[in-house]
């Protein structure tokens, strides 16, 4: 072996390493996650590398539990109505901003993406103040509503840059034909932006359901909590007792529906989060 | 530069005016059903965001409680500074509230820089060709699909000072002698914090770098293959430049989220003043003490500090998102 095929081969290894070592980093915390919360609880305070057998104690205990199916069902509702409002609103905008040519439309773009950066806290006395207002304290209405703010600029933001992208010719044939913009939003752009829609509604959901902030504040009992706070309120004795195979059996419930989800449509969340940023 | 859309838009108009008469009823009737589209969006943001933080810098001039908001009194600015019997008071002199600002800067500079020096590295070996690569990739997404809660919560686990693997792995590998309280120890608890942070965020930091490389002219890299100039050199002379607007734009996006960091922080730590951030320390007032004009006062600041932040973005980001005309 020549000095070339030395330096070749220790290029190969060192890639497959980083490559090893970059994949467990990702994985490992999760799948620590999996095997504490298959685990029997009188081996939970043993360090294991490996599953040597399988419980479901963990699971039975979490199921039994009303307030835990309640917190599956709030979330599920919630973030699916989020993801509805949020598209139905977005595809409209962004018709509007990517397609017409009008005064103010970079105003409303710079309003959009400003809102996309408000910090949370910063309207929270002033959002709590309207959920109450508006009665839906404590339910999730109040969620749904509050949630627009971080899902509606993102889905606007994004729709318009997929929306851009269609071809002129659909739209100066409607035209042609004396559509109306509604028709040529409905009959010709709609058709097409499926799968736009289907990438961005994604994401709505996702962050929907991992939001925590508003979910902690404007729900007080446990009946109304979604997913993230029952998992944070999850509780045992003291503080330094938590019941750390339950917690881990609930948040690997909560989580194994988003990885396959990622696992299916890894391609179309990465051509989303890139549009939101790079593309223009 | 100029956006297909808006040489699209342009092409409708002109083609709009030769057809005269008809062409602007039709340019009309688009401008006036584009605010139409517009309005229920409008609408919903000014409902959600914009009443809601005229409301919030209100709060923060009066003396009101979360039981009673709409009974509040005005008191001008004593939220943030008052003197009062020869000593001041207000947010402004809360050793506190400039601890959790420290924190907030410090959790937010270095957490977003060791996210980029990852980033680019997972970036540019998912850009190499190699066998099972969209296996990585489907892998280095799991970070960033698990809920921030869940992430606090696996990572608390990991970190446990009695029975974590973290204290267990390294006690075997003989870096240390006795277990150490990660999330506890003063000391420790803002670097777990980061920790979790940035093993969380990696993937979307690395997700726009990979888009930007994928986006590179191949020519030039073949060109210095050609002259045998060191890869090392070949990435800082030419990859660095061109990815810095995509990384830009990832830093900055990067950088808002973490001035605003809550969740993390509030599982792993609770409500510690070694980790206290500013959204921390604003909740903690308006919810936990019922104080909503003194917490109000705090959201105000931390606003005030993020729109500063976002108005430098847009000037740098401008050209970048294409929203000029």
């Amino acid at each position: 072996m020549n000095r070339y095929q030395q330096i070749k081969l220790a290029k190969q290894v060192g890639k497959w390493a980083l490559i090893a070592v970059i994949m467990v980093y990702a994985i490992f915390p999760f799948y620590y996650a999996v095997i504490t919360s298959l685990k029997p609880s009188s081996e939970l305070f043993q360090v294991d590398y490996w599953l040597y057998s399988v419980d479901l104690g963990n699971y039975a205990q979490i199921f039994s539990q009303d307030s835990f199916i309640q917190a599956i069902g709030n979330s599920i509702l919630v973030a699916i109505s989020v993801v509805f409002i949020a598209l139905l609103l977005g595809v409209t905008a962004s018709y509007a901003l990517g397609r017409v040519r009008f005064r103010g439309r970079t105003t409303v773009m710079l309003v959009v993406l400003g809102v996309s950066m408000f910090p949370q806290v910063a309207v929270l006395s002033g959002l709590f103040e309207v959920i109450r207002t508006l009665n839906l304290y404590n339910s999730p209405g109040g969620l749904i509503l509050s949630y627009t703010i971080f899902t509606l600029p993102f889905t606007v933001w994004v729709l318009t840059t997929f929306m851009r992208q269609l071809p002129i010719e659909l739209e100066e044939a409607a035209i042609m034909d004396g559509a109306t913009p509604w028709v040529t939003l409905t009959k010709v752009f709609l058709p097409l932006m499926w799968p736009a829609m289907a990438t961005t509604g994604l994401l709505a959901f996702i962050a929907a359901w991992n939001e925590f902030l508003f979910a902690l504040t404007f729900t007080l009992t446990d009946s109304q909590r979604t997913v993230p706070v029952a998992i944070a309120l999850i509780s045992g004795g003291s503080q330094h007792e938590l019941p750390w195979g339950p917690i881990m059996a609930a948040s690997v419930t909560v989580t194994v529906p988003l990885v396959i989800l990622v696992m299916i449509f890894q391609r179309r969340i990465v051509s989303g989060l890139t549009a939101g940023a790079v593309k223009g | 530069m100029s956006t297909p859309a808006t040489e699209s838009a342009s092409r409708v108009g002109a083609r709009a005016t030769k057809a005269g008469y008809r062409g602007t009823k039709v340019r009309r009737q688009r401008v006036r059903a584009a605010w139409m589209f517009l309005i229920p969006m409008l609408i919903t943001l000014a409902l959600v965001a914009g009443w809601p933080l005229a409301r919030t810098f209100y709060f923060s001039f009066t003396d009101a409680s979360l039981s009673d908001t709409a009974g509040a009194a005005w008191i001008g600015i004593e939220n943030y500074l008052v003197f009062d019997d020869g000593n001041w008071y207000g947010i402004l002199t809360d050793p506190v509230w400039w601890q959790s600002v420290w924190n907030t800067l410090f959790f937010s500079v270095v957490s977003v820089s060791l996210e980029v020096v990852f980033g680019i590295i997972v970036a540019l070996l998912l850009n190499a060709e190699f066998k099972g690569r969209m296996l990585v990739r489907a892998a280095v997404l799991i970070p960033w699909a698990i809920p921030t809660i869940v992430s606090a919560k696996m990572w608390a686990w990991m970190l446990n000072d009695q029975f974590g693997i973290i204290n267990h792995l390294l006690m075997a590998l003989g870096l240390i002698d006795s277990p150490l309280a990660w999330t506890a120890d003063a000391s420790l608890s803002m670097w777990a914090v980061i920790m979790v942070d940035v093993w969380k965020t990696i993937p979307f930091v690395a997700l726009l770098v990979l888009a930007a490389l994928q986006m590179l002219p191949k020519d030039c890299y073949e060109a210095a293959e050609v002259d045998g100039i060191h890869p090392v050199k070949v990435f800082f002379r030419v990859t660095l430049p061109l990815i810095t607007p995509a990384l830009l734009v990832a830093v900055i996006f990067r950088l808002l989220d973490a001035l605003r960091v809550f969740d993390v922080i509030y599982v792993l730590t609770s409500n510690s003043t070694n980790t206290m951030t500013m959204s921390i320390y604003a909740r903690q007032q308006l919810v936990e003490f019922q104080d909503v004009g003194y917490g109000s006062a705090a959201s105000t600041l931390l606003f005030l500090i993020i729109a500063l932040v976002t108005i430098l973005y847009l000037y740098l980001g401008r050209r970048q998102l294409g929203v000029d005309e």
